[in-house]
């Protein structure tokens, strides 16, 4: 598995992304992505995760004619239930994949950051499925958010790491699991939740979560013998959205990705009043790669802000930020009145409570139906019990 | 003073500090008092707010930095301020270079009398732009190479660097730590060419840093035993300390290295 590489070249997507890493992880990074290269074409390795995904996933997930919120929304839609694959996330679809591929290389141990919870609930179950010592750190802020899902990584074996540094949140959590796999590259393997960072992790997790792409697209076809209009996906990192997106790239499909737009376009010394990187964001490095991020004029990241956790991200993958820039894929926003009113019509009208990410893409469609079309898919990527707290404290305020 | 210039006068001692901690006003005089205790090149950091290659030390620094008003602005000031007669090099993450520009900011470093620059999270691929610039302007880019980058990628690392080659003692980030010494003769044994090599991550101690010069290092970097220093307002200890180090450095000149 030892490469030599007088040059780390990098994927990158037009401009962005790239490997802006210290140069103690360019070697393990490039040992990765050489392990990726060869497994993702391996039949052997293909099959393992399949397996996995069907028997232990739970996949392929329904993909739902809402007929009560196609009568609200005046257009057909679909929902494509990420909520309903184990652990309740998206999430799954890639830590298996990659912990397959750590298994492969050799590694022991996981480390992962979390915002939410919902990946560090999603790395402690493959953690202890395919036995790997696992560490996720947290930011200490949201450890306070989401009591559930900490007890839940630990029931599971993993051990959550609090994280003090700077705005205590998930952009310093992925600080902490740099620093952490830049002493312990040799045996861990650091399991990056979305389809950010420096290559190959956009690549990577898009690849692993295209499996919803893949699934919603013969889905829809023998329902309706036809593509959608348009595909609604909430942005955090966006990992979800590149899922539900990268097989539809060729189509003529409408991608539409929905930012947090938290309390508005405000923004302070130190922090946004949003986590909308694509809609208010400029080109930046954060994380190992060139994309667009909340900043202040000198380049130092701003603390954003979502009521949704997952969304509450200052970057976002590069290859969203290319495709935004080329206008393949289309930003919108919903901010955090319109999310709660998605996660609220949503359960009363089809019985499915989303999580408050998800609910981003709903609040948006229910705000903007004519952008849809006339059919359409909305990736539901979680299901919303985590946040019944939050939204009886948003409603209370 | 050019770094190459510096280097004539190996070994070196090269000190780092945190810009703006604990305030702005006091980092020229700071510099001053560094230089008088025997500092040969002073790294003065750029503080952000994600400074993913360093330690807990480094990072409060820098929090306590931007809190006290320091930006990039702020930052060529107080480095014009600081008038030494030994080079001044940058170290700061490239995404505040990328924001002001990367012309710009090599441009901004030589008229501030910066001589070089030191950028952890740009890795000699992704460093086109800043090369060119810092080339028009004539500062040094300085490249970093650690323990685990493989022999082939070593030698293009060489190549690529101006003014010294960084050597990072160990894997992880910037603090002080004790086992510097193994994995850091290992890398110098590695370098192949006469590019100058500074040692730094991890050395705290004089017998440390005199142990790098003595493993066949041209200089010894320091930075976060002196920030913890300032950061508990032991400037005289500071100064004593440097003092401590500059001679346990120019003592092990040309000293075998020992063997354990």
């Amino acid at each position: 598995m030892k490469c030599d590489t007088a040059n780390a070249a990098a994927v990158k997507f037009g401009k962005y992304g790239g490997l802006f890493v210290p140069e103690t992880l360019v070697q393990p990074i490039m040992e990765l992505a050489q392990a990726y290269e060869r497994l993702r074409s391996s039949d052997d390795f293909k099959d393992e995760l399949a397996g996995l995904l069907r028997n232990f996933a739970g996949r392929k997930t329904p993909l739902y004619h809402a007929r009560n919120l196609s009568r609200e929304l005046g257009c057909k839609t679909y929902l494509k239930r990420e909520d309903l694959v184990h652990g309740g996330a998206h999430k799954l679809n890639n830590t298996l994949g990659q912990a397959l591929v750590a298994k492969r290389m050799g590694k022991t141990r996981l480390i992962a950051e979390t915002g939410a919870g919902q990946h560090g609930v999603a790395t402690a179950i493959v953690g202890a499925n395919l036995g790997f010592e696992t560490q996720v750190y947290m930011g200490e802020v949201d450890i306070e958010r989401q009591k559930m899902n900490v007890y839940r990584m630990e029931l599971m074996g993993a051990e959550v790491i609090p994280v003090r540094s700077g705005s205590r949140t998930l952009k310093d959590a992925i600080n902490e699991a740099m620093r952490d796999w830049a002493a312990s590259f040799e045996h861990t393997h650091y399991l990056l939740g979305t389809a950010a960072g420096a290559h190959p992790y956009p690549t990577m997790v898009r690849d692993f979560q295209s499996v919803i792409g893949l699934e919603a697209r013969e889905q829809i076809l023998e329902a309706e013998g036809c593509l959608p209009d348009s595909i609604v996906a909430c942005v955090g990192g966006g990992s979800n959205a590149m899922g539900i997106f990268a097989p539809f790239l060729t189509d003529d499909v409408r991608l539409l990705a929905v930012e947090a737009g938290g309390r508005g376009p405000g923004k302070t010394d130190r922090t946004a009043d949003n986590g909308a990187s694509l809609g208010y964001g400029s080109n930046g490095i954060l994380h190992g790669a060139l994309t667009k991020i909340l900043q202040d004029p000198y380049g130092q990241i701003l603390e954003s802000y979502s009521v949704a956790a997952g969304l509450d991200y200052p970057g976002v993958g590069p290859e969203l930020a290319y495709l935004a820039e080329t206008g393949r894929v289309q930003p919108k926003m919903a901010d955090d009145r319109t999310a709660i009113r998605g996660f609220r019509a949503l359960s009363k009208l089809e019985g499915i409570i989303p999580a408050l990410e998800s609910a981003h893409a709903v609040g948006y469609a229910l705000s903007e139906p004519r952008a849809l079309g006339e059919m359409a898919i909305i990736n539901i990527s979680g299901r919303g019990d985590k946040d019944l707290a939050t939204v009886m404290d948003y409603e209370n305020l | 003073m050019k770094i190459s210039e510096a280097f004539q006068n190996k070994p070196l001692l090269i000190v780092y500090i945190c810009a703006g901690d604990p305030t702005p006003d006091a980092t020229p005089d700071l510099v001053r008092r560094l230089v008088k205790a025997g500092a040969d090149i002073i790294e003065l950091g750029l503080p952000h707010s994600d400074p993913i290659a360093d330690g807990p030390t480094i990072q409060a620094a820098a929090q306590r930095a931007i809190a006290a008003g320091m930006n990039t602005d702020v930052y060529f000031d107080v480095a014009a301020q600081a008038d030494v007669n030994v080079p001044k090099i940058f170290m700061g993450y490239y995404n505040m270079v990328y924001a002001r520009g990367p012309d710009r900011f090599a441009l901004d470093c030589a008229k501030s009398g910066i001589r070089g620059m030191i950028v952890p999270d740009l890795p000699p691929e992704e460093a086109g732009p800043l090369h060119d610039a810092c080339r028009r302007y004539g500062v040094d880019l300085i490249f970093l190479a650690s323990p685990n980058t493989p022999p082939e990628r070593l030698h293009m690392i060489e190549n690529e660097t101006s003014g010294f080659l960084y050597l990072v003692a160990r894997t992880g980030v910037t603090g002080a730590k004790s086992d510097v010494l193994q994995s850091t003769r290992d890398l110098i044994s590695r370098v192949s060419g006469d590019v100058p090599k500074a040692v730094g991550f991890g050395i705290s101690t004089p017998e440390q840093a005199a142990d790098v010069i003595r493993a066949g290092a041209d200089a010894a970097i320091v930075g976060s035993v002196c920030v913890d220093l300032i950061a508990r307002g032991e400037i005289e200890r500071l100064e004593e300390l440097v003092r401590e180090m500059k001679a346990a450095i120019v003592g092990a000149k040309g000293k075998a290295p020992i063997v354990c």
